[in-house]
């Protein structure tokens, strides 16, 4: 005896129960809505908040979304067909309240009720960043998250350029370059993101031209201007994490301070020589600049790297890290350097993890409700010489 | 065995290029004067006039911060390692 697919579906409506479009409606917040259908008809549209899970896969998937047998289910597929076998299958398995949509998706848009078209990767996408995909703790989720986030450098330098060059190869939609300094042939031994041909142009220009080359997907946004205390909450209220690649101490305190403003979190990285520094200031979250460092040290006892020296490549690792930093902070992934201050060490080739803690008698951060005033300090002291940088 | 002090990169010149210097265990503020008597030029780097450490210098007995334990009186045991970290603003 041969069986159709609407003998199929007919039998399966006699053994499940179905639910109206409008009573689903009025319990959108309370139900788990499964859309069964394919991917893309999942991408053409959906109702808020369903969960694609194929009818193909249904059985193996079903875990990941619903935890509890008891847990109220509707399942939804174009006209209300495939999903009335769903909606048998579960049952098969145990699950104890599920229902059909009746009329399926068709239906509940005739209806005129709210409906989203989600956004999801282009095919191109998809290619660029599979490798991304590919990890459970990113996904086609965490890809889409990363193109809708913002990051704003400070500094197109030696940290700011790997720094750069990585967040926009992993696809961070929108990144923010504040730098006033033009490209000299000394920056190249370590600054990746310019070279010979731009000597002369404004860093950030050299910067979104070398980043768009590397991937259209980001909006590189340029502020040629020396961050100040004028300038700084304007600048930073656009972004949801602050790469700090500053070479001087002034704008390293003035990012920490107006962070604090804006409780946005910081990935702070420093280098010297052969020695670099990373961490994570989370605003009241964990400690800030001004717990691990009160103050500037004079003029005298702060060498920059242009009378020091560095060794180009150092900036590379350091900056790396702070894109790994602010990577997870975007995804919510992993465990932070919140907390604690990663040291390398080029020479004995070693890394150092030290506890870095809030100051309960912090000038900036003891007081959530009283963030510090912004500081602008001489930045002719901290940098004798070739001051008034940001790079 | 005695403890080590590091010394960062940018104080090296003070020390004839050593990267560590062992010194005595016991108290924090004991080792460190030991390493200033041995390297005098290093005194005004690490503490200020009043004796403490200034406050752009940071110094750890193994993972933790002397600051919020017991400051220069911190005990710093047989091979523990004891860190000299200047805040550093290079980018």
């Amino acid at each position: 005896m041969s069986v159709s697919f609407q003998d199929l579906v007919n039998q399966a409506k006699q053994q499940i129960r179905e639910v109206d479009p409008a009573e689903l409606e009025r319990r959108l917040t309370e139900v788990t809505i499964l859309d069964i259908r394919e991917a893309d008809e999942f991408d053409q549209g959906a109702i808020s908040g369903a969960h694609l899970a194929p009818r193909g896969i249904l059985e193996s998937v079903i875990s990941l979304h619903v935890s509890d047998f008891e847990q109220e289910v509707v399942v939804y597929c174009g006209v209300g067909a495939r999903s009335a076998l769903a909606a048998q299958t579960l049952q098969l398995m145990g699950y104890t309240d599920v229902r059909s949509l009746a009329g399926g998706f068709n239906r509940w848009k005739d209806e005129g009720l709210p409906w989203r078209a989600p956004e999801s990767l282009t095919a191109e996408q998809r290619a660029r960043y599979s490798r991304h995909i590919l990890l459970p703790e990113i996904g086609e989720q965490g890809q889409m998250k990363l193109l809708e986030s913002r990051v704003l450098i400070v500094g197109a330098g030696g940290l700011g350029s790997p720094a750069a060059l990585y967040l926009a190869a992993a696809g961070v939609g929108t990144i923010g370059i504040v730098d006033f300094d033009v490209v000299d042939a000394s920056n190249l031994q370590r600054q990746i993101l310019h070279n010979v041909d731009r000597i002369g142009q404004p860093k950030v220009d050299s910067a979104r031209e070398t980043l768009t080359a590397l991937n259209p997907d980001v909006k590189v946004v340029t502020y040629n201007e020396r961050l100040s205390a004028d300038n700084v909450l304007d600048i930073f209220a656009e972004y949801d994490v602050i790469v700090d690649g500053a070479d001087n101490f002034p704008t390293r305190y003035l990012v920490n301070d107006a962070a604090l403003h804006l409780r946005k979190p910081v990935v702070h990285g420093s280098v010297f020589r052969f020695e670099g520094q990373v961490t994570v200031f989370d605003p009241y979250v964990g400690p800030c600049y001004r717990c691990q460092f009160p103050e500037p040290p004079p003029p005298e006892l702060a060498p920059s790297c242009a009378e020091a020296g560095v060794l180009g490549v150092l900036t590379g690792i350091i900056g790396s890290i702070q894109a790994i930093e602010a990577a997870k902070i975007l995804l919510d992934i992993g465990e932070g350097l919140t907390g604690r201050l990663l040291t390398y060490d080029g020479l004995s080739q070693e890394f150092r993890t030290l506890r870095v803690r809030r100051d309960p008698e912090c000038p900036a951060c003891a007081d959530e409700n009283q963030p510090p005033r912004l500081v602008e300090y001489d930045i002719t002291c901290a940098h004798p010489g070739s001051m008034a940088r940001i790079a | 065995m005695p403890a080590t002090i590091r010394i960062p990169t940018s104080l090296q010149g003070l020390t004839e290029g050593s990267s560590e210097v062992e010194v005595p265990a016991g108290q924090v503020g004991a080792a460190i004067d030991d390493l200033i008597t041995r390297y005098p030029d290093l005194g005004e780097r690490l503490l200020g006039e009043d004796g403490k450490p200034r406050r752009f210098v940071n110094i750890f007995v193994a993972e933790d911060d002397i600051r919020f334990l017991d400051g220069l009186e911190t005990t710093v045991t047989d091979g523990q390692v004891v860190t000299i970290l200047p805040a550093m603003a290079g980018g």
